[in-house]
């Protein structure tokens, strides 16, 4: 095994860039000038205790925290070139072209079919036949369409916990985003499904730059390329998961991998 | 281990063993009323139903008759209630449920509903028999249907609001991450997520304001004959009862039962149905 | 730097539009699909839709706002004046002749008053009863059909009570059990006066009872939600000491729930001062105030439904309006004070939580 280490800033054209980015829920200060770079085509996860802001870190890069007044973020989060954090940023096109999969399975109350088409329907007007086209390709992306084929017009709602958050990431990727963030997409799923999600992942990296948040540090090390630890708001270390798993450079990623505190 | 005063216990007991009785012929006490009511409903009314009911319009004092004109200016009443009443509930049910989580003005319109919803509603025939009916010299259908429809408002307004509430955050989230505009999220998700609850208070606010008559007293009053012109005073079930049931008729009075009968009846069935279809909302309660 | 749309970016080379970007970075995954040229355009579409969807949702809640405005500006409008004409002596006198003009409130707000007030007295102590077995002495599989039942109550349109009162339980009453109740409690010092009255069955006193039944679903319920949210640990360290079921509901629920009851209890009595229909038909229409309940009376509501339509003159009217006003204001109040006390227990169950 190479321990040949990996830093941010030796990531040549990273798909994100975040540069000094500080986050606010209210006067509380979540993030504190955070610096990072997201590989292209790769999975990077995100480390940390709870409370570190991981999930609020990956929350940026979509600006899905804009739905709440109180929340704010100030630095840059720059993606192919153009800062997202900007006023001028569009954000349902920013949503389109970076996904997102949530904690918790949350179907529309549809069938699988239209949860699907829903996203696409959003950007572009789509016959049947290629609409049909599409859904089979997205459930196909996500390995459910085996499981669905003759469901897809059954209730979202009716699949098990580990179909239904497939049918997220098959939602997430129909309307062919470039970045997919996952936030503990396999914590509410059980070992069966998480393995069958973890599987995807590998996959998926094949067309997307991934960026997943994980409480469970071996789920980092099974699927991750590059890992980012963070602690209270900050960004402690960042390599390239192999290395810091078994050659940390700080002590307090040392003592979290090694399980000194949780 | 404390002494005990056997005769203090044995006080405790028997006061315990004394108000759960109590409670329990309290409930009596309260389904007795209920059993009452609808057995007189039944017993008085039952024997007046026929088919002419919903053929012929009301008599006049002494003749036979039915109801018909009294039903179907109940009927449009009704619509006209609730197609004022509930665009206006659901609309702004929404915009407290979606933008009016922690804001000031929408605490106090929720409060504001809140107390609309239980005021007196002669009070509210006075207010639309003021603007509606007094200025232009004369009852009408239109008067009443107002009347009506603002008893609805509240009603549909705060289940609107509760049953959206309860949609998850998440979903939210999960539709506005693939870029769905606000106003899409709301319609095409929250919408169709809470659409069993929204549904109910609907068949809640029919079922109220079938019965009212205290508002229409003022507004749609009654009409002896048949009659769909809105602008003129409109035949209603309710109005009909009130001044059959006090006349010194017979006649009059057994339609008054008949009519009783039937509207209660639509109302307890709708109550039901509102609230099976409560249960089968997938969030909460 | 602007938008990300505006350039391509580290991997790419052009500058597009948005238009473009989209159907390069979609020709660029790998599927056939075509894109309609109009993503952008939808783009601004949506920001248009958004606002004109959040301003129509807003003018809607804010009718609410303006109904209640309007509904109080009218009242005073048009009772102003009869509150001119009588002066502060309407709110004192008992005068009402619709011939020589006179008209004066106490008689109504006395008759509304009295009768809310026997409501309560009867429908408190019932309601509790009812919320005490539903929440500790029902059988799991009983709760559901008798809260359903007691619901009922509230759903049956208020002119039914007022026909059954009036052609069935008043005669019944007026046989059976009010020459009993005057013989035997008429005669008792400081309260008797209460119980006299000619056996007719209708009167304050039947009035009051009616209000009383409708009253209890409300009160009930209120009860009941606040009774289920009183924490487990609390009845069970009750029980643990040695309290009997009736000990634990009087000596700890109903002290926890305190505000909550109160609050129902208001929401009852704001529903009953504003009863028309069911009272209308059994209070008698008098304008007269008497200590005794068996008595004919009026409340603000069964004048109002009695005399409205055929008010002639000004005066009259106007003073059936002020008549009007006054009973939304004093049940605006009780309902407020009510809402207040709901909104108190609120936010400590969601602040505990």
């Amino acid at each position: 095994m190479n321990a040949v280490r990996i830093e941010a800033s030796q990531i040549e054209n990273p798909k994100i860039a975040i540069r000094k980015l500080d986050f606010y829920y209210g006067k509380f200060h979540a993030l504190h000038g955070i610096d990072l770079a997201i590989p292209e085509k790769q999975v990077t996860a995100f480390i940390g205790p709870s409370g570190c802001g991981k999930s609020t870190l990956l929350r940026t890069m979509n600006r899905i925290y804009e739905l709440y007044p109180e929340q704010r973020a100030s630095g840059e989060v720059i993606l192919d070139g153009g800062n997202i954090l900007a006023p001028t940023q569009d954000l349902n096109l920013l949503r389109a072209k970076v996904g997102m999969v949530f904690q918790k399975p949350t179907p529309f109350p549809m069938s699988v079919y239209e949860n699907i088409a829903f996203g696409v329907r959003l950007y572009e007007r789509v016959p049947r036949t290629e609409m049909d086209e599409r859904v089979e390709w997205a459930l196909r992306k996500a390995a459910l369409w085996d499981e669905v084929k003759d469901k897809q017009h059954q209730g979202g709602t009716r699949l098990s916990g580990g179909q239904q958050q497939r049918l997220c990431i098959a939602r997430a990727i129909a309307v062919k985003p470039e970045v997919l963030l996952l936030d503990e997409p396999a914590s509410a799923l059980d070992p069966i499904s998480t393995l069958k999600v973890e599987e995807l992942i590998a996959e998926l990296k094949k067309d997307y730059t991934i960026v997943i948040v994980t409480h469970n540090m071996q789920q980092a090390a099974r699927v991750s390329d590059f890992t980012a630890f963070m602690y209270l708001g900050d960004l402690i270390e960042f390599a390239d998961t192999s290395t810091l798993f078994t050659n940390p450079a700080k002590k307090q990623t040392e003592d979290y991998i090694t399980g000194r505190y949780g | 281990m404390i002494k005990h005063d056997g005769g203090r216990y044995l006080f405790r007991r028997a006061l315990n063993v004394f108000n759960l009785t109590m409670s329990m012929a309290a409930t009596v006490f309260g389904l007795f009323w209920l059993g009452w009511l609808l057995w007189t409903l039944v017993s008085h009314g039952i024997s007046s139903i026929n088919i002419e009911l919903f053929t012929a319009d009301t008599p006049p004092p002494g003749a036979q008759g039915g109801m018909a004109n009294a039903m179907i200016g109940s009927l449009m009443l009704t619509a006209v209630g609730v197609l004022i009443g509930t665009p206006v509930g659901l609309m702004a049910g929404t915009w407290l449920a979606e933008y009016g989580r922690e804001n000031r003005l929408a605490s106090v319109i929720r409060f504001v509903n809140d107390i609309l919803l239980s005021a007196p509603s002669i009070v509210i025939g006075v207010f639309v028999y003021g603007i509606a009916v007094a200025p232009f010299g004369h009852f009408s259908g239109w008067s009443g249907g107002l009347s009506l429809a603002i008893i609805m408002l509240p009603v549909v307004l705060r289940t609107t609001e509760d049953m959206m509430r309860l949609v998850p955050d998440q979903m939210r989230e999960a539709a506005a991450a693939l870029g769905a505009p606000r106003w899409k999220v709301t319609v095409h998700i929250v919408y169709r997520a809470s659409l069993a609850g929204m549904l109910t208070g609907v068949i809640l606010g029919i079922a109220r304001i079938s019965g009212e008559t205290a508002p229409l007293l003022f507004t749609a009053l009654n009409n002896q004959f048949h009659s769909t012109d809105m602008s003129q005073p409109m035949a209603n079930l309710p109005v009909m009862i009130f001044q059959f049931a006090m006349s010194p008729y017979e006649g009059w009075q057994h339609l008054a039962w008949a009519a009783a009968l039937m509207i209660t009846a639509a109302i307890l069935v709708l109550s039901i149905l509102a609230r099976l279809l409560l249960r089968t909302n997938s969030f909460g309660k | 730097m602007g938008g990300f749309l505006k350039r391509r970016g580290a991997s790419g080379s052009k500058r597009t539009t948005g238009d473009q970007v989209l159907s390069d970075e979609l020709a660029e995954t790998g599927t056939q699909s075509t894109v309609s040229g109009s993503t952008h355009n939808t783009r601004w579409r949506d920001s248009a839709a958004d606002l004109v969807f959040k301003s129509l949702t807003q003018l809607a809640a804010l009718t609410v706002l303006a109904l209640i405005l309007a509904i109080i500006g009218l009242l005073i409008y048009k009772a102003w004046p009869a509150f001119h004409a009588f002066g502060f002596k309407f709110f004192t006198d008992t005068t009402w002749d619709p011939v020589g003009g006179q008209f004066s409130a106490l008689t109504s707000i006395y008759g509304t008053l009295v009768t809310s007030l026997i409501a309560l007295v009867i429908a408190v102590p019932v309601s509790f009863g009812i919320a005490l077995f539903i929440t500790e002495l029902a059988p799991p599989w009983l709760r559901r059909p008798v809260s359903t039942a007691v619901e009922l109550l509230a759903a049956i349109p208020s002119i039914i009570y007022g026909m059954w009162g009036l052609f069935v339980f008043a005669p019944l009453f007026a046989d059976k059990a009010q020459p009993w109740i005057t013989a035997h409690l008429g005669n008792w010092p400081l309260i008797g006066g209460l119980f006299q009255g000619p056996p007719i069955g209708i009167g304050v006193f039947t009035a009051g009872l009616i209000l009383a039944i409708m009253v209890i679903p409300f009160i009930t319920s209120v009860m009941r939600d606040v009774f289920d949210v009183v924490p487990i640990v609390l009845k069970e360290s009750a029980y643990g000491i040695g309290c009997t079921t009736w000990e634990v509901m009087w000596r700890v629920v109903l002290p926890y729930t305190r505000v909550g009851v109160v609050g129902g209890i208001m929401l009852g009595l704001g529903r009953a001062l504003g009863e028309t229909m069911a009272v209308t038909f059994v209070i008698g229409n008098s304008h007269d105030i008497s200590k005794a309940l068996f008595m004919p009376g009026n409340t603000i509501s069964s004048t109002l439904a009695n005399e409205f339509s055929e008010a002639v003159g000004d005066t009259y009217t106007s003073s059936l309006i002020a008549l009007g006003l006054i009973l939304f204001l004093v049940t605006f109040v009780v309902l407020a004070i009510a809402k207040v006390l709901l909104l108190r227990v609120a936010a400590r169950e969601g602040a505990k939580t």
